[in-house]
C-alpha cells in the first residue's frame, strides 16, 4: 500500500473516533503515528502538536502538520482529507436527518438536551487552556481582563487577544 | 437577539475564514462571537443546538457545525464554502509557521507574545461558556448536566468519549421529559 494511502486511512480512522476533536484523539494519534507506523519519534510528535496549538484555527489541524512531516505536501493533503472527510460526511447526513424530522415534537427538546454538554465542554477547554497558560501573576491578570471583557461586552475579542500579546511582549 | 439574517455565499465563506484565522486556542469562542453576536446568522439557541450535535458527532464540533450551518443556508455549496473558509486560512498560517519553526521557537519576543495571547484566549473561552449558559437559561437539571460535563473534562480528566456518551442520553431524556410536562400531548 502506498504511503499516501496509508496516511489517509490512518487519519480517516482517527476522524471517526474523534468525538470532541483533536485533543480527544491525541493518545490514539500518538499510538498510530509513533508506535504502530513509526512515522516519527516522540519528540517530533510533541513539537508538532504544540506548534499546531500555538497557531490559530481548529486544533484538528495538528493532523495536517503531522501529514506534512511524514510525506510533504501530499502527506498534508491526505492527512487533512482523512481527518475531515468522514466526519464532515457524517455531519452532512445528520443535518439532513434533523431537517427531515423538523416537525417531530421531540426533536427540539432532544437537541436542546445536548446544549449543556457542548457549553460545559467549552468551559472545560477554557480551564484546561488556563492551566497551561497561567505561569505567573501577569498571565492571571491578562486572563482576568480578557474574561471580563468578553463576558460583559460585545466588542470583538480581537482587542484582548492583541492586548494580551502586547502585554506579554512588554512584561513577560 | 431574535432577529437573524441569512448570509450570502461570500459572507458565509468570509465569516468562516475570519473565525479560522482568529481562532487562537480553538475556534468555538470566535465561532459564537461571529455567528451569534456580530453577524446574527443564528440565535444563541439555534447555534447552541447545532454545536451540541457537532459535539456528539466525531470530528471537531465547530467543523461539524460548519457543515451543518453551511448546508442550512446554501446546501452543498454552503457546506463546502463554510468548511473550506474555516480551514484554509489557518492551514496557510500553520505551514508558514512550520517553515519558520526553528527561528520562531528561538525568538523571545514571539514566545512572550504567544504566551500573552494564550492567557487572553483562555479567558475568552471561559467567558464564552458563561455567556452562552446565561443567554440560553437552561432549566436546573440541564445546568447540572453542563456542570457535570465541565467537572468531568476539566478536573477528573475523564475520556471525552465516555463523558459525551454517558451524558448525552441523560440530557436528551431530561430535556424531552420537561418539554412534554410543560406542554402535554393533546
Amino acid at each position: 500500500m502506498s504511503l499516501l494511502l496509508q496516511i489517509f486511512l490512518a487519519f480517516a480512522t482517527l476522524s471517526l473516533v474523534a468525538v470532541g476533536g483533536a485533543t480527544a484523539v491525541l493518545p490514539e494519534m500518538h499510538r498510530l503515528l509513533v508506535v504502530v507506523h513509526g512515522w516519527m519519534d516522540d519528540a517530533t510528535f510533541t513539537q508538532l502538536f504544540a506548534l499546531a496549538q500555538a497557531a490559530p484555527g481548529p486544533n484538528i489541524l495538528a493532523a495536517s502538520l503531522m501529514g506534512w512531516n511524514i510525506a510533504g505536501l501530499g502527506g498534508l493533503a491526505m492527512a487533512t482529507l482523512g481527518m475531515l472527510l468522514p466526519a464532515a460526511v457524517l455531519a452532512w447526513y445528520v443535518a439532513g436527518a434533523t431537517h427531515r424530522l423538523r416537525g417531530a415534537r421531540w426533536l427540539k427538546p432532544a437537541q436542546f438536551g445536548l446544549v449543556p454538554i457542548a457549553v460545559g465542554l467549552i468551559g472545560a477547554s477554557g480551564i484546561t487552556l488556563a492551566r497551561a497558560a497561567t505561569t505567573g501573576w501577569l498571565t492571571w491578570v491578562i486572563l482576568a481582563i480578557s474574561f471580563v471583557f468578553v463576558w460583559r461586552t460585545k466588542y470583538s475579542p480581537l482587542w484582548v487577544l492583541a492586548g494580551g500579546g502586547a502585554l506579554g511582549v512588554a512584561l513577560l | 437577539m431574535s432577529e437573524t439574517r441569512t448570509p450570502t455565499r461570500t459572507e458565509l465563506f468570509l465569516g468562516y475564514a475570519k473565525m479560522g484565522l482568529l481562532g487562537f486556542g480553538g475556534v468555538a469562542a470566535w465561532s459564537r462571537h461571529v455567528i451569534v453576536e456580530e453577524r446574527r446568522w443564528l440565535t444563541e439557541r439555534e447555534y447552541a443546538e447545532i454545536l451540541g450535535m457537532g459535539q456528539i458527532l466525531p470530528g471537531p464540533n465547530v467543523g461539524n457545525a460548519s457543515v451543518m450551518i453551511g448546508r442550512r443556508f446554501h446546501g452543498l455549496v454552503g457546506a463546502l464554502l463554510a468548511t473550506s473558509g474555516l480551514y484554509i486560512g489557518p492551514l496557510t498560517v500553520l505551514m508558514g509557521l512550520a517553515l519558520l519553526y526553528d527561528n520562531f521557537a528561538e525568538a523571545p519576543g514571539v514566545a512572550s507574545f504567544m504566551h500573552g495571547i494564550a492567557a487572553a484566549a483562555a479567558g475568552m473561552v471561559i467567558a464564552t461558556a458563561l455567556k452562552m449558559g446565561q443567554n440560553l437559561r437552561p432549566p436546573p437539571e440541564l445546568i447540572a448536566i453542563g456542570i457535570t460535563a465541565l467537572v468531568a473534562a476539566a478536573f477528573l480528566r475523564l475520556p471525552l468519549l465516555l463523558i459525551v456518551f454517558s451524558l448525552a442520553p441523560i440530557g436528551i431524556w431530561l430535556s424531552i421529559r420537561r418539554a412534554y410536562r410543560e406542554a402535554p400531548a393533546k
